[in-house]
């Protein structure tokens, strides 16, 4: 069984511990398709799969209700944590309102399986801490540019899949699939990629086999969570007449955005 | 550098744990609160620096000394359990200042509000400072946030005096903080706001901290109406950028 740091802390009394699940975090900027991702996921795999969903909303709670809406799982099993103006704050500096989300799921629905926790929608740097969620999907879409994956980051290059969504979109806004799956795979060093359209079942399906396969790994005790890590030290383009510059930042820095 | 001849011994022992307990980056998920602020600014109570100096000025001679005089409770409560070793009964003495501190909150929604943020702050130490799990275990998982405040504050090696301090302190420094996000102000203007603050701060410390060792009946119940309206108003404020 994959320890982290929420799992051999909760709470006392032996016995009525909740089944501790895989949670897995989705994260991506804004608009990817993080919220639809986990419609597909949930429709792919609830009758396999005890689930669990948490949204983080920058106003109110509207992927939760976007989800209900959606009705790929009992109402309640879907919870929205408001994360004020800071969503990436929620998942990485400070994880605590979203560990007490899941924890408290956990054990009101127990036993759940899988509980997926979306990430509000940030910049290229947000990603999940390790004491929150045992492994991350990164989303990105074909709408927002064929070299946004090579543009990296710790959740291109890191997470534990990267999804590039909408791909049905790809010849309207004159992206090479591909090209751009193949990008991918080079920042990432070979880290799975997965082109993905709700529009296209194959492709829904080859996600959900990931997340299958992901399960029983986890089960087995064979899943170690990765931290994609802080931002590395990256280029900038078109910041300065000498054509860029390369800088870091540290992990209290994550707020600027690019 | 020169010899340094100590002007007095009167420093705290436990600085640098209550410095860590009062960073605003501790992550025990105040970051998503304005206390009030965002809807005070909505409902056009607030909309420069002075009002929001008066805010904060209002907020802490209500909230503020109540909350502190709670937090010291519980720090002198925990103390004398640590220092015993008898933790057992730490759980009823808590849960008599929680119900006491409910009963001075006549909004719902603040209720609701101080018991997750306490509960966080409890989860969050528990990961932290692995080892006060004992004590921790004995509070309990919920209580108020300044109750939970003032057990941990005890559970650090912090005076009832640090925990009343940090309360007040964090009363005014959460809206101030928030301000800069939710209003068009100079953030030199809300930390001015704040800097001014400073001696009222600590006077209240003083008053809160006196209230220690008091029957949970007797402690402080100053009331902030406009607040608890507020806060029920943000409640079911459509969209709002912080959660109270
Ligand atoms: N064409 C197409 N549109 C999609 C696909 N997936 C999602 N969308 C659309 O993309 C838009 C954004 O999708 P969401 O799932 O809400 O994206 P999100 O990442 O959750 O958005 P935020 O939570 O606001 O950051 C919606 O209009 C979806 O209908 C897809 O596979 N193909
Ligand atoms: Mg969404």
């Amino acid at each position: 069984m994959t320890t982290t740091d929420a799992t051999t802390e909760t709470t006392p009394t032996p016995g009525t511990q909740p089944r501790r699940s895989l949670r897995l975090g989705i994260a991506g900027p804004v608009g990817t398709g993080k919220s639809s991702t986990i419609a597909s996921l949930c429709r792919a795999l609830a009758q396999e799969f005890r689930i669990g969903v948490i949204t983080n909303d920058i106003y109110t709670d509207e992927d939760a209700r976007f989800l209900r809406a959606e009705g790929v799982l009992p109402g309640d099993r879907i919870r929205a944590v408001e994360t004020g103006a800071c969503p990436h704050t929620a998942i990485r500096d400070d994880v605590t309102m979203n560990l007490l989300a899941v924890e408290d799921l956990e054990r009101d629905f127990d036993p759940l399986d899988i509980v997926m926790v979306e990430s509000g929608g940030d910049n290229l740097t947000a990603t999940f801490a390790p004491s929150l969620v045992d492994a991350q999907l990164f989303v990105l879409d074909v709408a927002g540019g064929g070299d946004v994956a090579r543009k990296g980051g710790p959740g291109i290059g890191r997470a534990d899949l990267l999804v590039i969504n909408k791909v049905d979109l790809a010849e309207h806004v004159d992206v090479d699939v591909e090209q751009m799956l193949a990008d991918a795979s080079e920042a990432r060093e070979g880290r799975a990629v997965i082109g993905v359209s709700r529009k296209r079942p194959e492709t829904v399906q080859a996600l959900a086999q990931w997340v299958r396969e992901l399960h029983t790994e986890f089960l087995g005790g064979g899943h170690t969570p990765q931290d994609p890590g802080p931002m590395a030290p990256h280029f900038h383009a078109d910041e300065s007449d000498e054509g860029g510059f390369f800088h870091s930042h540290d992990e209290n820095d994550t707020d600027h955005g690019h | 550098m020169p010899a340094l001849s100590s002007p007095s011994s009167a420093a705290p022992a436990r600085t640098a744990a209550l410095l860590l307990l009062g960073d605003g980056r501790l992550p025990a998920g105040g970051y998503a609160h304005s206390a009030g602020l965002e809807q005070a600014i909505a409902r056009g109570w607030v909309r420069d620096a002075p009002s929001l100096a008066e805010f904060l000025r209002g907020r802490i001679h209500t909230t503020g000394l109540v909350s502190a005089s709670f937090a010291a409770a519980a720090q002198h409560r925990t103390a004398a359990a640590l220092k015993s070793g008898d933790l057992e009964s730490l759980g009823s003495a808590l849960a008599e200042l929680d119900r006491e501190l409910v009963a001075r909150t006549p909004s719902p929604s603040l209720r609701r509000i101080a018991r997750d943020l306490g509960r966080m702050l409890l989860r969050a130490m528990r990961s932290i400072s692995p080892a006060q799990q004992p004590v921790l275990d004995a509070a309990g998982p919920v209580l108020q946030q300044p109750i939970a405040y003032g057990t941990v504050a005890a559970a650090l090696g912090l005076e009832a005096r640090d925990a009343a301090g940090l309360l007040l302190y964090e009363t005014a420094a959460t809206p101030a903080v928030a301000a800069v996000k939710l209003m068009s102000i100079d953030p030199f203007a809300t930390h001015r706001c704040l800097a001014e603050l400073a001696p009222e701060l600590d006077e209240l410390a003083e008053r809160a901290t006196a209230f220690a060792g008091a029957e949970a009946r007797d402690l402080p119940a100053h009331a902030a109406p406009l607040s608890d309206i507020a806060a029920e108003l943000h409640t079911n404020h459509d969209q709002r950028l912080f959660a109270s």
